[in-house]
Parts: structure tokens; sequence; C-alpha cells
């Protein structure tokens, strides 16, 4: 009841005038919005497995069906070096923070045209569409996640004391997705191109990071470009947490490195999709 | 003291054509672009950027300046592409104008659409929530409201079904009963009434008088004057982006009604009005004639109307119908008329040459109540397609002198005034 009465007394005062160039993230707003977003994001997670047969079934299949498939290539035919683990269990800890990251990825850069129907009906920051697509992979990571303590019982492997770690590449993976998604849902509000571009990309950027393979075989002098990819920090680093595999030479600093190119990419992203942000309504 | 809560200041907007719905950009084409003249494309891609060239600019809105106090229920009404969606989305901050600016005191509740974000395969009773959230509501108030929703809605018993089950009036009348307790201080309503059967649209007026009553502001935008006679005081007709009249209601539907009409008892139609070129049906004339055949727009309602379209036809066209709408003032229908309604017509024209032709018809005297009435045309095949329609292609009166029951001073109800044979028998 006070909300309410509060709400009333202190009446708002909306301007509404063109705008032009790089605008405010207006941060506030957007928090405002919470409870949106939290409904967008139960409804992509209520909705994901309706009228499947399988149904949540999927968010295990999709890693395990992959991991045998590369365990069969790279492990078995192509024998690549798994740091002392099962190739199973090497590639599986990889792909889960890979599969989170590249869902939300593409959740977010098609959310934008994915929603057109509201952008063009209702105000909201429109910041919420991109922000609510993220999280909804989280369930399907932690379906599988299960699996994976699973396999990791099975073949004797222990966590490592470093497991408090994996929230922190968890989030470095999703901020990393959300960045670059909203440049692409920005841009895709304009240029379908995007919906094309997108799962060509992720499969090129899933060779550019050691899911498949171990960051050892990169050889030194190109460790530091490798750490332009701040997905590779994620992938050692799960398997750090996890198998307590070597996170290599100069750790902190390539991960420092792949954080502050992560930052960078969503504070460019925020600032661009906000400058585009204007126009999404008469354009999509 | 005057309280005005939305001042609308010399407002523009302006669609560039190549940037208008339904046509994509492809980046290959932007990036051919750039190549060739990398300025132009630096400047056309900056959102807000000026291009000198107006010519593949539509202005949706031009100038528009208007003020609304708080409390009052104001319409907007003007044709299709007369800018009421625009300046409606522009109120409601979906998208910003081009010039001039808006200031708005108070909440603004907007409902260009009903169900907006509901979900095929969620239920009833998460799409309330959902929908709810999308239109700004508090978890806490849809809680509170929930049940009422529900009430209102009719749909108790499928509350927990899948939306995707649900007949279209089941799904509207869910949809529209969240909507209904928005309670925004500003509330702006596009034609969110248009669809829905005809018991569940005067509840949805109800309530929306309701909220009218509760002092709230609201601007409504609609086709049905009946509508709009019945909820708003105060009504600004749009022309072509223009704010062009302001007035009471009536007034301002009867200005309405009868602008961009003849007031000769004609209408005729130039090339560019009328249809494509490849169309084969053009549209020339549509007039209607006293019993002494002469084009004027004040009938008698004593004496029969004749009614004459005239138009061409560049090819054959297989059971091709054309007819005439007569409405009242209202917006009601009194009937719908086709020239091949007969099945001699029918028969003989089943295939109609090419040619110049009228199509002609007599309203019988004693028909029609005096009043105005608005005459639209309709060219087209059954189910199949449209050449032409113009709804309101011209307005006339009918003058009630001799009508039966003149007598009495009284305006008789009802848009037919027919002449019945009654007997009086006195039985005891």
């Amino acid at each position: 009841m006070t909300e309410l009465s509060k709400q009333i007394t202190q009446e708002e005062i909306i301007d509404i005038h063109p705008t032009s160039g790089w605008s405010a993230l207006k941060l506030r707003e957007l928090w405002r919005y919470r409870e949106l977003m939290f409904f967008l994001t139960w409804r992509d997670i209520k909705v994901r497995y309706k009228q499947t047969l399988l149904g949540a079934a999927w968010a295990i299949i999709r890693p395990l069906v992959t991991m045998i498939v590369f365990t069969l290539i790279f492990g078995r035919v192509a024998k690549l070096d798994s740091e002392g683990m099962p190739y199973q269990l090497f590639s599986f800890t990889a792909l889960l923070p890979w599969q989170l990251f590249s869902k939300a990825l593409s959740d977010t850069s098609n959310s934008m045209v994915a929603n057109r129907n509201m952008i063009t009906k209702i105000y909201f920051p429109r910041l919420v569409i991109p922000f609510s697509s993220i999280i909804s992979g989280l369930v399907d990571f932690g379906i599988a996640f299960v699996i994976l303590i699973g396999m990791m019982f099975y073949y004797g492997v222990k966590p490592t004391s470093a497991i408090w770690t994996l929230p922190l590449f968890l989030v470095l993976a999703l901020l990393t997705a959300l960045g670059v998604g909203l440049w692409f849902s920005a841009l895709n509000v304009q240029f379908r191109d995007v919906g094309y571009l997108i799962p060509f990309l992720t499969q090129v950027w899933l060779y550019a990071t050691p899911v498949a393979y171990s960051a050892q075989i990169v050889s030194p002098k190109w460790q530091a470009v490798y750490a332009l990819n701040p997905m590779a920090g994620v992938v050692q680093g799960f398997r750090w947490a996890l198998l307590g595999t070597d996170l290599g030479a100069n750790a902190s600093l390539t991960l420092s490195l792949s954080v502050l190119i992560s930052i960078l990419i969503l504070i460019s992203g925020l600032f661009y999709f906000r400058r585009m942000e204007r126009t999404f309504a008469d354009v999509v | 003291m005057s309280d005005v809560v939305v001042r609308v200041e010399n407002v523009s907007k302006r669609y560039r054509i190549g940037v208008a719905p339904e046509k994509y950009a492809t980046l290959r084409d932007t990036i051919v672009k750039t190549l060739k003249s990398p300025l132009k494309r630096i400047q056309k891609s900056l959102p807000a950027g000026k291009d000198s060239n107006g010519l593949d600019a539509i202005w949706a809105l031009k100038n528009v300046s208007f003020e609304v106090e708080r409390g009052q229920v104001l319409g907007v009404i003007g044709r299709n592409g007369a800018g009421k969606s625009t300046l409606l989305k522009v109120l409601s901050r979906i998208t910003e104008p081009t010039e001039g600016h808006v200031q708005i005191r108070g909440r603004v509740g907007s409902l260009l659409e009903v169900g907006t974000g509901f979900h095929p395969e969620l239920t009833g009773r998460e799409n309330i929530y959902l929908n709810g959230a999308i239109l700004g509501m508090k978890r806490a108030d849809i809680e509170h409201k929930f049940d009422e929703m529900v009430a209102f809605s009719g749909v108790e018993k499928f509350i927990d079904t899948p939306v995707k089950r649900y007949s279209s009036g089941m799904y509207l009348r869910l949809a529209f009963s969240v909507a209904a307790h928005l309670e925004p201080e500003i509330l702006v309503v596009d034609e969110v009434l248009a669809v829905g059967d005809a018991e569940f649209q005067r509840k949805c007026l109800g309530k929306m008088s309701d909220v009218a009553q509760e002092g709230r502001t609201v601007l409504f935008v609609s086709h049905d004057m009946s509508a709009i006679s019945r909820l708003t005081e105060e009504t600004i007709v749009l022309e072509k982006g223009e704010l062009v009249y302001r007035a009471p209601t009536q007034k301002a539907i009867d200005y309405y009604m009868s602008s961009g009409f003849s007031k000769t008892g004609e209408r005729t139609w130039t090339a560019e009005e009328s249809p494509p070129a490849d169309s084969p049906f053009h549209p020339i004339a549509l007039r209607v004639k006293n019993s002494k055949g002469q084009v004027v727009d004040v009938m008698r309602s004593t004496e029969p109307i004749t009614i004459e379209i005239e138009y061409a036809l560049d090819n054959p066209i297989q059971a091709l119908r054309v007819g005439i709408y007569l409405r009242d003032m209202q917006g009601v229908y009194v009937f719908t008329s086709f020239d091949t309604d007969s099945p001699a017509e029918y028969e003989s024209m089943a295939t109609r040459p090419a040619g110049h032709y009228i199509s002609r018809c007599v309203i019988p005297a004693d028909t029609l109540n005096e009043g105005r009435y608005a005459l639209g045309t309709n060219a087209s095949i059954y189910r199949n397609k449209r050449f032409f329609q113009d709804l309101r292609a011209l307005v006339f009166n009918v003058d009630g002198l001799g009508a039966p029951g003149k007598q009495w001073a009284e305006r008789r109800r009802g848009v037919i005034r027919p002449r019945l044979n009654w007997d009086i028998n006195q039985i005891g």
C-alpha cells in the first residue's frame, strides 16, 4: 500500500524528444524492469522443451553425443593429448561451458528479431530482451552438470579445491556471450545476415577454443594471441577447477586479458545497442 | 487552472522508405554501397542522421500539436495511414519523433494490441503473469488482481490449459482482461476492440468508460464511430499526418465523415487514387440521384434514390460483383448490396467483358430515416480478389419532409423509416 501511494505522490514526467548519437545506458531503468526480465527468462525456460518427445533429456543428449563424436575422432583416431585425463571426461568438461556459451550467444543474437512484436507494441528498456536471453541455458547446464559429476565419480577424478571458482568462469562465459550477442542482436534488427552468420561463427569459434584439444599444443609464442579469446580462458579454467589440469604458464596474465577483452566487448556492445535502439521499432 | 498531462508540440515523424518495415537490408548491399560511396553510406547509417534528399522519406506525422488535460478522454480518428498509430507509438515511447517533443506527466499504459507476448504453449494463468509484466504491472499487482482478471475473461475453466487450445474468442477475452486491469494514469488505446464478439466488445467498452469515470486520462483511437462517441467528449481528426480538426466529438465525427467527400452527391476517382494500372478494374464515379435524375446530396426520404457506380474494365472479369455499402453516421451498416445479387444478373454477368459500365440501383421511396448516410463502394470476386474498396466514398443527407409520422416533431429512432400499412380494429 505504501508503495502505491508513493507512486502516486511522486509523479513521473516523461520527456519524449528526438535523440541522436550515443546515449546513456540507463541501467537504473533496466533494474526497475527486472521483473519483466525474470518473466521473459522464465518463459524461455518453460517453453524450451514443450511438445518434444524427449524433453529435458535433450540437455544431456546434445553434449553427450558431441562428446562421443569428439572421443571417436579426436581421442581415438587423431589421438590428441588429453593432459592425462580420460578423453571423454576431458572433452565433456569443456563442452558444458562451451554449449552454455554458444546457446547464450545465439539466443541473444536472435532475441530482438524473435521478440519483434513486443518491440513494436510496447515500451520497455530494450536491453531487457538480450539480458533475459542469456540465463535460460543455465538450466541445461545444470542438468548436464549432474552427468559430469557422475562421470568424474566413474573415472575416479576428484574435483580440486579450486572448484569454488567455477561460477566465476561461468559468469565470464555469459558476459562474453552477452557482449557479442548485444552487437549481433542490434545488427540483426537491420541485417538478417546475422542469422546465417551465427551458426558459422560458433563453429569456427569452437575450433579456436580448446574444447576438443588441449591448449598445451598451442605454441608458447601464440599463447598471448590465444588469450584474446575469452572462451579459451573459460574452458581451461573449467578443466583446472574440476580436473586439476595445468592452467599453463602466465595463467593469471592470460586470464586477466580474457576478462579485459570480455568486458571491452560487453561495454562497447551495450553502447552500440543503445545507439541503435531508437530505430529498432521502425526497422525490425 | 488547466492541468495539462500530455503536451504534444510540433511532433513530426519521418519514415525513410529504405528502412520501412518488411524491407530488409542485407550486409552485402551495405558493403557494396559502402565501397561505392563511403561518405553517403556513413551518413545514411547514422540512425538519426538527416538525409538531405527528402525523396525517399514519408512524413507519417507533420507538426502535430495538442494538449490533453487530466481526466480528459480524447478520441483520435482518421483514415488509414493518417498517422493515428504512429502518434500512439510516439506517445507510448515505442518510437522517437523525428522532430518536436512531447511531455507527459504520469505513468503511461499503452494498449496498441492485446495479448502482446502471449505464448501459445503457456497456460492462461502463466500468460496472465507474463503479459502483465510486459504491460508494466508489478508481480504483486498481478497477484492482487488475478481473480478479478480471470472472472472478467470468463475462461475460469480453462485457466490451466495452454492458450493454443483456446478459441480465438477466449484468447482475446483473456488478453483483454489483463489489459483492462492496467491502472496507469494515462491510458493510450489503439483499435483493440475491432476484433472479438459484440457482447464482449460491449463489456470492454463498459470497462473502459469505468476507466474514464475514475478520472484517468485516456487517448482512444478507433474506426468505430459509435465507440468514439460513447467514450469520448472531444476528438481530434488526423489527415495525412496532420491534425486538421479538434472539436467536441459529435462535431469532429461529422467533420470526419464528410471531409474528403464531395458535397454534390458525386464522387469521382482520379487515376492515381484508383487501383494500380495492372488492375483490370478502374472506378470512375459514384453518384446519388434524386427522382428527377439530378445529382444532389440532399434526398427526400419519400422519393426513390438512385445510386450509380461508373467504372471501366480493361479485361473481362469472371464473377465480378460491384456494389455498395450504406452506413449511418455512427458507422452502423444499413445494408450491403451487389449488382449481381439477383440470380438473373449473376448468370448473365458470369463473365463481364471489358468496357465502360454503369451499375445502377434504386433505394425505394420510404426506406431511409432522415439523417446523414455514408455510401461506400466495392468491386470484388467473392473470396478471391478485391479490386477496389472505398468505405466512405460519399455522404448524402436524407430529409424527412412528408415521411410517415412527421406530424410529430420528434426524431424517430432507427435507420429506416418504412411506410407501414397499419390497420386499427376495435375489437371490443
